[in-house]
């Protein structure tokens, strides 16, 4: 009985879940002149949708500027968060403790507070409206997240493993390089895709920082659009559905790495 | 008595006077692995918050010149009837972000614990969906789904009913949400020690008992997590907002970073603007810091 009422509730979860993503399907396969309301499967399903959302209404564009920026902004993380979870996994000095405090901060920083002062000064200095006034900041923000990442995988290894290296003379460089890299694999895959997913899926700044219609990201795309042409709901069905595959085929493929990750990244 | 205490131990500085140039310098290399990644968060994040800081404090139309205004834009935000009810608008979604979500989520994690299933893996995958979409994408369906001739058949949109408006775009939040909190829940109970059920059975607890007394204050941690991480979506909503909305009807659906983005690009009250996310963020910290001394304290 206690048994077949949680199977029944977690079925009931997973649909609430899965449905909004069947009315969206069903949504895309209609007629653009004609649409019918509710749940229903049509019955010429007008694939063609997604062909006129690919190219006239220019997703194949916004999905190009959003794997630019993502493209641009996950080795430099990678590489600048490695360092620095290093360093502070090995710092011992007093200002470790407001350093900390200081990242900390960055965790809980709406991108509201910096995104109007951000727009005046790229504008300034002729970075607005380019990939780089999303990449730059975006990899700043992400900086917090990477550095609590890396130095607690760093600190979860044994000491022993860093020390005889130190013995025998390696510097510090040598042994990040040769001693704590080859075992940071797994969780430089994690933080990578983490890393991609939320370039991918970023708004606010996108919006605001890029606002030339050629250099759109898909999601800021997606905004406009829905602004612009937001009866044309087949249309829009079939945009919001090229937008989010690449993400959804990324998450089934690393589904662990996902998971743990967003899991495990709340708990730090 | 004081000088021979003093003695040895200035003669134990002398002694490593002479090596410490070199250990400092050993010292201080980690400060130089660190310092890329703090240049980018400086210049990035804490220098654009000084300057949206420094903004607040103008009367600024985002062109023209900029004239004083000291304290006068937070004054606004407290008592600009508009202004103040966005911020209130955000601590509501707590209610939808938060709340719901570790309350369903408990529930489902506290069944789930005690009766395997084999498709749980397959159902994990489904649950955990809405946390990688990007939110743009989620407003847009669930937009559809609200609205007059969509898939529930409504007469028309509850995005248009001044009521209804602000508890369906709050809905999201929880369709979004849910998922996590049960999984980050559902892993804590992992980690509740089995003797306190068996005990809590001995005494004759009924499962409600013992979902009150062994299963959530077993997770007191995981809740917090699941707490400070919801809530800091919940103050920071803009996407969901932005697009099934954009703060209407009227502002029966505003939120601060909706009022921001209207403020600067067709308000032209730029230093409201600043002063207004200078205030969300001082919130959202000062929440995160309650929710984390709350936890250290027991």
């Amino acid at each position: 009985m206690n048994r077949h009422l949680t199977r029944l509730a977690l079925l009931a979860a997973a649909a609430s879940v899965v449905l909004p993503f069947l009315a969206i399907l069903s949504a895309a396969l209609q007629p653009e002149s004609n649409l019918t309301p509710g749940l229903e499967w049509p019955s010429d399903p007008h694939w063609e949708n997604f062909a006129t959302a690919w190219s006239s209404a220019g997703f194949a564009t916004l999905l190009k500027s959003s794997a630019i920026i993502a493209l641009g902004v996950v080795p430099l993380s990678l590489v600048l968060a490695t360092l620095a979870g290093y360093g502070m996994a090995t710092m011992d000095l007093r200002v470790k403790g407001p350093l900390f405090a200081l990242l900390m901060l960055g965790l809980a920083l709406p991108y509201e507070a910096i995104v109007i002062p951000l727009y005046y000064d790229l504008r300034s200095i002729g970075l607005l409206n380019s990939y780089w006034a999303v990449i730059l900041p975006l990899i700043g923000a992400f900086m917090p997240f990477g550095v609590f990442w890396m130095r607690s995988h760093f600190e979860s290894l044994p000491k022993e493993l860093t020390e005889a290296a130190q013995m025998d003379g390696a510097s510090s460089g040598r042994v990040l390089t040769r001693v704590l890299l080859p075992t940071a694999g797994p969780a430089l895959t994690t933080l990578g895709l983490l890393y991609f997913m939320w370039a991918w899926n970023h708004f606010l700044l996108a919006l605001i920082l890029i606002q030339d219609p050629a250099m759109r990201t898909a999601p800021s795309g997606l905004g406009k659009f829905v602004q612009q042409f937001g009866k044309n709901i087949p249309l829009l069905s079939a945009g919001t559905i090229i937008v989010i595959t690449p993400i959804v085929l990324l998450y089934l493929f690393f589904q662990r790495h996902f998971v743990k990750g967003i899991l495990a990244g709340a708990v730090k | 008595m004081a000088d021979t205490a003093v003695l040895p131990a200035r003669r134990a500085g002398r002694e490593t006077a002479a090596p410490a140039p070199r250990r400092r310098r050993g010292r201080l290399t980690p400060l130089l692995y660190v310092l890329p990644a703090l240049l980018f968060y400086a210049a990035f994040v804490i220098v654009p918050w000084l300057h949206s800081l420094w903004i607040s404090l103008w009367e600024w139309n985002g062109i023209g010149v900029a004239t004083w205004a000291g304290l006068a834009n937070y004054i606004e935000v407290f008592t600009d009837a508009a202004l103040r009810s966005s911020l209130l608008h955000a601590f509501g979604f707590i209610v939808f972000y938060s709340v719901l979500p570790i309350g369903i989520g408990l529930v489902l994690a506290a069944l789930v614990a005690a009766t395997p299933w084999k498709a749980m893996p397959f159902i994990r995958t489904i649950l955990f969906l809405p946390q990688i979409l990007p939110l743009v994408a989620v407003g847009v369906i669930w937009k559809w789904i609200y609205s007059a001739d969509g898939p529930l058949g409504l007469d028309s949109s509850w995005l248009g009913d001044f009521t209804l408006a602000y508890p369906a775009v709050g809905l999201v939040g929880t369709w979004v949400s849910t998922g996590l909190c049960f999984l980050l829940l559902l892993s804590g109970i992992g980690k509740i020690e089995p003797s306190l059920y068996e005990a809590a059975r001995v005494e004759g607890c009924g499962p409600v008992r013992e979902f009150w007394h062994v299963t959530v204050p077993g997770l007191r941690k995981e809740i917090a997590v699941a707490a400070t991480v919801t809530i800091i979506a919940a103050l920071a909503s803009f996407d969901v907002v932005y697009v099934m909305t954009g703060g209407g009807p009227g502002y029966a659906t505003m939120v601060p970073g909706v009022q921001i983005y209207q403020l600067v690009f067709t308000a032209g009250r730029v230093g409201t603007a600043c002063a207004l996310a200078t205030v969300l963020s001082l919130l959202t910290c000062a929440v995160m810091y309650g929710l984390n001394r709350l936890t250290r304290e027991r």
